[in-house]
């Protein structure tokens, strides 16, 4: 076998894990997306359709994307998805930034505790955690029950199915997604830049603005990344600890793909929410790279 | 090459009235059990290039790094130009360093990096951009200032790093190995030219290394560290010929050791009976040490004579009967590996004054081995 060969086999593994597991699925999805929604099963009409004896009619039906744009409350609930998922990953960075510092800075025995710490709650199911946030949260929880214990309020404080409680859960859900990215590169950083800065006159607060927090920025933008995507479409969180009222893009998907059963309309939000997605971030990697 | 003799530098540690510019008194620091530190005291004076020479491990970093205030010593003081340093972080000492790995900022061009120790002052941009030009001169970079770190060569970054340390005039100039990462020719290069920089802006360089030639060279005077102490504080030339222990003598530069006993002294000088050898070793009167006391004696390589002779050639006073076992060819000179009678061997080394062709001396030859009175180096430990 050539090296060249073996390359190419090499390289065809995760190519061809990205097709199967990606770009078929997406193809599908596509497909649909463009589809007039029918009763039966599957719910949408085939696109290529046979009319007389030997012409096949391709129809595509842009219904769907026109409506997206059309009506404000999916306009709405786009805005909100990227409202949250930014506020999340702020929320994350900020929480994030110095424990990754932290962990980077501690001994080197002590680094993979650390970490682990970080990684652990991993390994219990999201699902359990986000419902034990319920108990902490409710009225009757065990937030409610230690502040009224301790007489710091006369009522519980309604704290579940509110925004703060939603946040509180992606911001915990997705903190790893933060850390670790971070943890990368400020643990890569030589400490001697660090020595350097105040070598020459700049004190620790200033040093760490001026070299750590510019040399850090690609952990920044991974850890933002990391938790901003997934967290548009979150569905799960804001379901199970945020308010009624709060259309979230992840919500109005669900909507329309289980209780609608309108597969055309749930391919096409889906479509042009990884549009939104993909093209700011293209882009920003293209810079980047330049 | 050496800088030692320098014209007209005047040479204050020979005048016990002259007041040192930097004082590290009983200096001691501990890391947990170790012991990198152990009272260390020397005086460095204004305007010197003092040079910290030891193997790895011996504790150069660690002064250094207290002279900078990176570490705080356990015991001690430093006092610079009349200000005690205790507790004076290191923000706010008039010391700059110099790191081995250059340290330069990689995200901020080289005139940014240049200008930076001056910008945390809040200097103008105007003084900082005229200062930054000045050093790009000093360091004959001019035109470079735009570039990042990356887009340097080795040696334009240890220049950079040396403009930056030396952009806020620090009073003390600190170099870790500065020039370790660069090759032998550029290295001899820039030694050159940052021994000029030195004398140009008078500053105080403390320069560590572990590079004999290097300390040598470029040294006013160096200091010899073993496991956290100074074996030898002195001017190159002191302590290559006036060494005062095995350490120090094998350190600097190469030696035979010699082990005898002090005979007697003479007219022509202090007679040393060798323990291992049938013959006697003489050297200068001044190295005089009570009779009967064991003593070391040094001889440098170069200060022995090789001559081929009769085999079964007698022994003498400081002459020496060997085969030859090994010769070593380095272009401008050659080493002899002598072998003596007791097994132990003796280097000796020749300026390589003819072509290959005539060798005085050949592989397997018995030969005799002399040298002069003042050669033996009589080691006062
Ligand atoms: N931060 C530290 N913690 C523990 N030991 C250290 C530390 N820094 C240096 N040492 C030890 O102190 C000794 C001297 O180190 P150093 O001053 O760096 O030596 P040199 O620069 O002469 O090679 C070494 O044995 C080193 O292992
Ligand atoms: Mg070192």
């Amino acid at each position: 076998m050539t090296p060249r060969l073996r390359r190419r086999l090499v390289l065809a593994l995760p190519w061809g894990w990205m097709a199967l597991f990606f770009l078929v699925p997406f193809a599908f999805v596509l497909t649909i997306a463009f589809a007039e929604p029918s009763e039966g099963l599957p719910p949408y009409a085939p696109l290529l359709r046979w009319s007389g004896e030997a012409t096949a009619v391709l129809q595509l039906n842009l219904a769907n994307f026109q409506l997206l744009l059309e009506d404000p409350y999916y306009l709405d609930a786009y805005l909100r998805s990227l409202r949250v998922a930014a506020v999340s990953a702020t929320l994350c960075l900020l929480i994030g930034y110095p424990m990754a510092l932290a962990i980077a800075r501690a001994p080197e025995h002590r680094r993979n505790l650390l970490l682990m710490l970080v990684i652990l709650p991993f390994w219990t199911s999201f699902l359990l955690r986000v419902t034990a946030w319920i108990g902490i949260l409710q009225d009757q929880g065990w937030l409610n029950g230690l502040l009224l214990g301790l007489g710091i309020i006369a009522a519980p404080i309604p704290l579940l199915y509110t925004d703060t409680a939603m946040y509180l859960g992606i911001t915990y859900c997705y903190l790893p997604f933060m850390v670790l990215p971070l943890y990368a590169t400020l643990s890569k950083l030589d400490p001697s830049l660090l020595e350097a800065a105040e070598d020459l006159g700049a004190r620790p607060w200033r040093a760490f603005l001026q070299v750590t927090l510019p040399l850090s920025l690609p952990g920044i933008v991974a850890g933002f990344l990391l938790v901003f995507i997934p967290a548009v479409g979150e569905f799960v969180i804001p379901e199970l600890l945020g308010g009624p009222g709060a259309q979230l893009i992840g919500r109005v998907l669900w909507t329309e793909f289980f209780q609608n059963r309108d597969w055309p309309l749930a391919s096409a939000l889906a479509i042009v929410l990884l549009a939104a997605l993909v093209g700011p971030i293209a882009l920003f990697q293209w810079r980047a790279g330049r | 090459m050496s800088f030692a003799e320098r014209p007209g530098t005047a040479e204050p540690w020979r005048d016990p009235s002259a007041e040192p510019f930097l004082r590290i008194e009983k200096l001691t620091k501990r890391f947990g059990d170790f012991v990198a530190l152990d009272e260390v005291s020397l005086p460095i004076y204004r305007g010197e290039l003092f040079a910290l020479l030891g193997g790895s491990g011996s504790g150069k970093s660690t002064l250094l790094r207290c002279l900078a205030g990176f570490l705080e010593p356990d015991a001690g003081r430093i006092v610079l130009d009349g200000q005690d340093m205790a507790g004076v972080p290191p923000y706010a000492r008039p010391v700059n360093m110099m790191f081995q790995s250059y340290a330069l900022f990689p995200h901020m061009t080289v005139a940014q990096n240049i200008g930076f120790g001056l910008k945390q002052e809040g200097a103008a941009k105007a003084v900082i951009t005229a200062r930054v030009a000045e050093m790009l001169a000093m360091v004959k970079m001019e035109g470079l200032g735009d570039r990042k770190p990356a887009a340097l060569s080795g040696g334009q970054r240890a220049r950079v790093a040396l403009a930056r340390a030396l952009a806020k005039r620090p009073k003390l100039l600190l170099l870790d190995e500065p020039l370790s990462a660069l090759d032998k020719n550029l290295r001899e290069a820039t030694q050159f030219e940052l021994v000029n920089i030195q004398e140009r802006t008078g500053t105080t360089f403390v320069i560590v290394t572990h590079d004999q030639e290097e300390a040598m060279t470029m040294a006013t005077r160096l200091a010899v560290m073993d496991r956290g102490t100074l074996a030898q504080v002195g001017t190159p030339s002191d302590v290559y010929e006036f060494p005062n222990s095995r350490f120090t003598a094998e350190f600097l530069g190469t030696a035979n050791i010699l082990e005898g006993v002090v005979e007697g002294v003479e007219a022509e000088g202090v007679r040393i009976g060798s323990s291992e050898l049938d013959f006697d070793i003489l050297a200068e009167p001044a190295a005089s040490k009570p009779l009967g006391s064991r003593v070391f004696v040094a001889l440098r390589p170069e200060r022995l004579r090789i001559e081929r002779v009769a085999p079964g050639s007698a022994l003498g006073d400081n002459r020496l009967v060997g085969r030859v076992r090994d010769i070593g060819y380095y272009g401008d000179f050659f080493v002899y590996h002598v072998v003596l009678e007791s097994g132990k061997e003796v280097r000796v080394s020749q300026p390589n004054l003819r072509r290959r062709t005539e060798r005085p001396v050949d592989w397997e030859d018995t030969v005799a081995v002399t040298w002069d009175r003042q050669a033996s180096m009589v080691l006062p430990e």
